[in-house]
């Protein structure tokens, strides 16, 4: 059939199709086509005219011009519908815990790295508090004591809203790169993850232990305890995924050595979705809540501690079924 | 073909069976987005602090609340909202697509915006570019993450008419990708000023010794099979 013949058969046919995607786009108030065929109808005689005129070498500027109106037609057809609510309710509901389950061997190396070097610390600080200066600079240890004076009420000090939300950017630059760093230490074997779980539990573990000593607990354990939960948590889910990933750099099994991190990468994308929104939420209380003082402290260690509990629960009792049906 | 060769288009296959060829688009185009997207950005917050100046403490709080949401949903909100382009994009002609050719929503948005941080890092966008130049589609480190591309928005072609011109049939024999150039050129040569058209008509010339644009003309008008309307 040549081109004319083809154009002139069809035109009509075009000209509602287009009147579809205009109507569709809502870029101009147009009503839907009221007559000719259905929208999926017409999409599919479009590709098949599309085919025809590759096929028939039709010129250039007619299947240029089908090309782009099976690509709209496309994009209207296909589009994901699924609602954004409905999508992050069943990522918290479902899929972030049963992410967990399933990297729960990764997550308990991590606590061990982590928590575990943590409190050995501490415990070696209480016994021989000089062990502090091996791990950090005497300045450094300095700075940490004079935020969290009981006498200067640094912490204490009643900031402006102004400077909580500039704290807020900050502990989310800082905590954020944190996380990320320790979960991309994992592509050098685990051993970067590694480093940095047992880094941040040496001097966490230090300081917290150093400061309490000082007789600082007033004032350091309140401001902690709202988002120690969230942030501490999130540090463990970062190596985790990077220790995962660091074991199918050293034994990828039958896959190609980047196929298997790509599949690990992508196995774990929910935790580290999760984990970032932890260390969101981390900034958010540590910058509004952590920092106000009208709270009793007793009433600070209260919320505290549900957070804790909270999220043991919410770890524990979310995700099961998931998990039980990955696995058959 | 060799333009295939050429291009930098990455094709999708369809369940209805043709392939949608999409025009990826390369790391300079973006970086021009990028920065009219920038000077947007920044000229709002200097509004902003301006007003927040005016407005003392409580408005520092509220600007730099501002400046936060800004520059981290900016793209988002953009992307998802309005056909996948920030106004930076649209100036260029740009448009964020999933891979699979579907519009890209808020999960793969999300993705793509919050890696930017990683993109960014050494320090100008080397991550990215690296990635941008090395990966088969021109994605920069989010793209991977997000499965997202970024494109060029397809035009509507422009297309000049054959009707001012009788058809004659071809004196010479040709093959079906000589007789489309044919064709093409003769839509193309109505939209084309005269002496580039002759300009073009004349590479032919080795083949025939009339290569005549209007000859031309006639030969794609009796090719697409019109017919003579006198």
């Amino acid at each position: 059939m040549k081109q004319e013949v083809f154009e002139s058969r069809h035109r009509d046919e075009w000209y509602v199709f287009e009147q579809w995607l205009q109507s569709l786009s809502g870029s101009k108030i147009i009503d839907r086509p009221k007559t000719g065929e259905p929208f999926p109808v017409l999409y599919r005689k479009i590709c098949h005219h599309l085919a025809l005129a590759r096929t028939r070498q039709y010129s250039a500027a007619l299947q240029e011009r089908l090309h782009n109106l099976a690509l709209e037609g496309h994009q209207y057809l296909y589009k994901n519908r699924t609602s954004m609510f409905l999508s992050f309710a069943r990522f918290f509901v479902r899929d972030f815990p049963a992410a967990m389950r399933r990297h729960g061997r990764y997550l308990f190396w991590s606590c061990l790295a982590f928590f575990g070097v943590g409190f050995v610390t501490a415990w070696v600080v209480q016994v021989k508090p000089e062990f502090i200066y091996m791990l950090m600079d005497p300045t450094q240890v300095a700075r940490m004591e004079s935020m969290y004076e009981p006498g200067n009420e640094a912490i204490g000090r009643e900031r402006g809203s102004d400077s909580d939300i500039m704290m807020f950017g900050f502990y989310i630059y800082n905590n954020i790169s944190i996380g990320f760093r320790t979960f991309a230490g994992g592509l050098v074997f685990g051993i970067g993850s590694l480093f940095f779980l047992v880094f941040n539990g040496l001097v966490i573990g230090g300081i917290a232990s150093h400061l309490t000593a000082a007789g600082m607990s007033s004032t350091f354990w309140p401001f902690v305890s709202g988002h120690s939960s969230f942030e501490l948590i999130a540090i463990v889910i970062f190596g985790a995924v990077g220790l995962a990933i660091g074991r199918q750099m050293i034994a990828p099994g039958r896959k190609t050595r980047w196929g298997a991190v790509a599949d690990q990468a992508r196995d774990s994308l929910p935790l580290i979705y999760g984990g970032t929104t932890m260390l969101l939420i981390a900034a958010f209380v540590e910058a509004f809540w952590s920092s106000t003082t009208w709270p009793p402290n007793s009433f600070k260690y209260i919320v505290g501690i549900s957070l804790w509990v909270l999220h043991i629960l919410y770890f524990t009792l979310l995700g099961r079924h998931e998990s039980r049906k990955r696995h058959g | 073909m060799s333009d295939r060769l050429l291009d930098t288009t990455y094709d999708i296959a369809t369940p209805e069976g043709v392939e949608l060829r999409l025009p990826v688009a390369g790391f300079a185009p973006r970086c021009l987005a990028w920065m009219i997207d920038a000077i947007i950005k920044y000229t709002c917050l200097l509004v902003a602090s301006i007003v927040a100046n005016v407005m003392g403490e409580f408005g520092t709080g509220l600007m730099l609340l501002a400046a936060f949401f800004l520059l981290w949903l900016y793209n988002v909100l953009f992307e998802v909202m309005f056909n996948g382009a920030t106004p930076g994009k649209k100036v260029l002609g740009l448009r964020v697509m999933n891979v699979d050719g579907t519009p890209v929503g808020w999960s793969g948005s999300i993705i793509r915006n919050l890696i930017r941080f990683i993109d960014v890092l050494p320090g100008a966008y080397l991550f990215g570019m690296l990635s941008i130049m090395l990966s088969k589609r021109m994605q920069r480190l989010g793209d991977l993450a997000g499965d997202t591309l970024v494109i060029y928005q397809p035009k509507q072609p422009a297309r000049g008419r054959l009707n001012t011109v009788s058809p004659t049939p071809l004196t010479l024999p040709m093959s079906p990708d000589e007789q489309k150039a044919v064709v093409s050129f003769g839509e193309r040569a109505a939209l084309l000023n005269q002496d580039r058209a002759n300009e073009l008509a004349r590479i032919i010339a080795p083949l025939t010794n009339d290569a005549s644009t209007d000859t031309l003309r006639s030969h794609a008008a009796w090719i697409v099979g019109r017919k003579d309307e006198e």
